[in-house]
């Protein structure tokens, strides 16, 4: 594969950039794969380049309905953190913390990821006290946490409302310094071109009509492409799941709705973090080219239209120009919409299951770009392994049935209760 | 925007409604042997149909009841609307 360097840069610059390899070739469905992945989303695409880089598994193919990353991976507001409580969130998240650092490295691809911090805000005594546990939770995981008093956040973002008549006043905020984005369609094109490279199919605009299950092993799947014979397979396809699970006479604790983002016209450098309000659901953060990034709640009910309602939109906005009055000046440059794989606690899974050689997962809610290379790393170690591994042993499939729920904030489908 | 006809009091916006899941889950009959496999499913496990879906609502900004639609997951049409004690 061509590195990608400065050096490669100024070479080509002299053949006018016309000579530059494909990054990733389009594959044609082979009869036979040791494992196949569904969905070439962000997920999937880390999986296979894992399995491949960590595991030794070249002979996979990534099989993709539409095109690479326009699921979730092309739609999400590309904010990275791991600032939760609980532990075996913490740890996963904290573990793909370290990837996304070495990411661009790694891949050989810029992901720009840009460790900005994120500031959750406070807005009562109570919550306060809520953050700094949190916090103290946070570093006793090792991952760094900051509890800001009004002041300090008030220098960090002086353009937020810090005036004394408002309905939801800034007490301070939990930061963690390390958080930030990253350009997420490149993460996506990285782990393609790495993964290719390696030897794995990419394999697009090729939908699964059913899978070959005899004696509770997987024994193949059939595309509309061609039967594929696989011993093992990996399902990565976010709010799609629901619908593969049927095909599989499956019932999985997740439903399927929509989740609206939306970015305002460039506008100069005027937010340097990633923020979030503490008294709805909102968050914001501001793009290279200046855009005003920003999402908040589900449309709240079932859904797998990728387009939203502006209800929901005109609430979510709300609640951003009570926390940032100058966004009411600003246009509208785009909004749209993802669907979004919810499961019942609010976080993941990621599991075998009761059918031998099928590996699930789902469950990402609104977290799953973040994860991308934890969970892509984690699966394929489930994967390749066929036993989960440490960081993913709380995302199990079976404690829906057990009770041991990570109901981390206890925002499932159920929105209208948190 | 949804417009969702209120079986009690017509056609009004989706602001005026709060969505309920879907209105095919069946609580566990009481008094009665159950398995902690149908107390999951009854709480957790969920179809979530593309396509034709039957949800609860609730008309909560209007006569406060519960009714049932049949609803396209996918393109948001929405067929039929009953009070909750009917089928759909």
């Amino acid at each position: 594969m061509q590195k990608y360097s400065i050096f490669n840069l100024i070479k080509n610059a002299f053949s006018g950039h016309q000579k530059w390899d494909l990054a990733w070739k389009d594959a044609t469905p082979k009869k036979e794969y040791d494992v196949v992945i569904i969905g070439g989303g962000g997920h999937g695409l880390a999986t296979a380049y894992y399995l491949a880089k960590e595991h030794n598994i070249t002979n996979v193919a990534i099989i993709e309905k539409g095109w690479l990353g326009g699921g979730n991976m092309g739609r999400n507001t590309t904010i990275i953190r791991s600032n939760y409580m609980h532990d075996d969130n913490a740890l996963f998240s904290e573990f793909g913390m370290d990837l996304w650092r070495k990411m661009s490295q790694d891949l050989n691809y810029n992901v720009m990821f840009s460790p900005r911090g994120i500031i959750n805000l406070a807005h009562s005594d109570a919550q306060m006290n809520i953050f700094a546990r949190r916090g103290n939770s946070m570093r006793l995981n090792g991952i760094d946490a900051v509890l800001l008093n009004r002041e300090e956040v008030k220098e960090i973002i002086p353009m937020a409302d810090f005036s004394d008549n408002v309905r939801f006043p800034i007490f301070g905020g939990l930061m963690q310094p390390s958080a930030g984005t990253a350009r997420h369609d490149a993460v996506a094109w990285g782990y393609a071109r790495q993964a290719d490279s390696m030897g794995v199919d990419i394999i697009q605009n090729c939908e699964v009509t059913g899978f070959d299950v005899v004696g509770g092993k997987i024994q193949g799947v059939r595309t509309s492409r061609g039967d594929i014979k696989v011993k093992k397979i990996g399902l990565c396809v976010a709010g799609s799941t629901n619908i593969l699970a049927e095909k599989l006479n499956m019932t999985i604790p997740v439903e399927t709705h929509l989740l609206q983002a939306c970015v305002t016209e460039p506008v100069k450098p005027v937010l340097d973090s990633v923020v979030t309000f503490g008294a709805g659901h909102f968050y914001i953060s501001q793009s290279d080219k200046g855009e005003m990034v920003m999402g908040g709640d589900l449309d709240g009910y079932n859904s797998y239209a990728q387009r939203g309602n502006l209800p929901t939109l005109q609430h979510v906005l709300t609640e951003g120009i009570a926390m940032m009055p100058f966004l009411s000046k600003l246009k509208m440059l785009r909004t749209w919409g993802g669907i979004m794989d919810m499961s019942m606690d609010g976080s993941p899974i990621i599991d075998k299951t009761h059918i031998e050689g099928l590996y699930l997962n789902c469950g990402w809610c609104y977290g799953g770009f973040k994860a991308t290379p934890a969970s892509g790393w984690t699966f394929a170690h489930t994967i390749a392994q066929d036993r989960v591994h440490k960081l993913n042993e709380g995302y199990s499939l079976s404690r829906f049935n057990t009770g041991h729920l990570l109901d981390e904030k206890g925002l499932g489908t159920k929105t209208w209760i948190s | 925007m949804l417009h969702i006809k209120c079986p009690h009091c017509g056609m009004r916006s989706q602001n005026e409604f709060s969505y309920g899941g879907d209105a095919t889950v069946k609580r566990p009959e009481l008094n009665k042997e159950i398995s902690d496999q149908d107390w999951d499913n009854f709480v957790y496990y969920r179809k979530s149909l593309r396509g034709k879906h039957k949800e609860l609502w609730q008309h909560i900004s209007g006569c406060r009841q519960w009714i049932k639609v049949e609803r396209d997951t996918a393109t948001h049409e929405i067929f039929k609307t009953v009070k909750a004690h009917e089928d759909i």
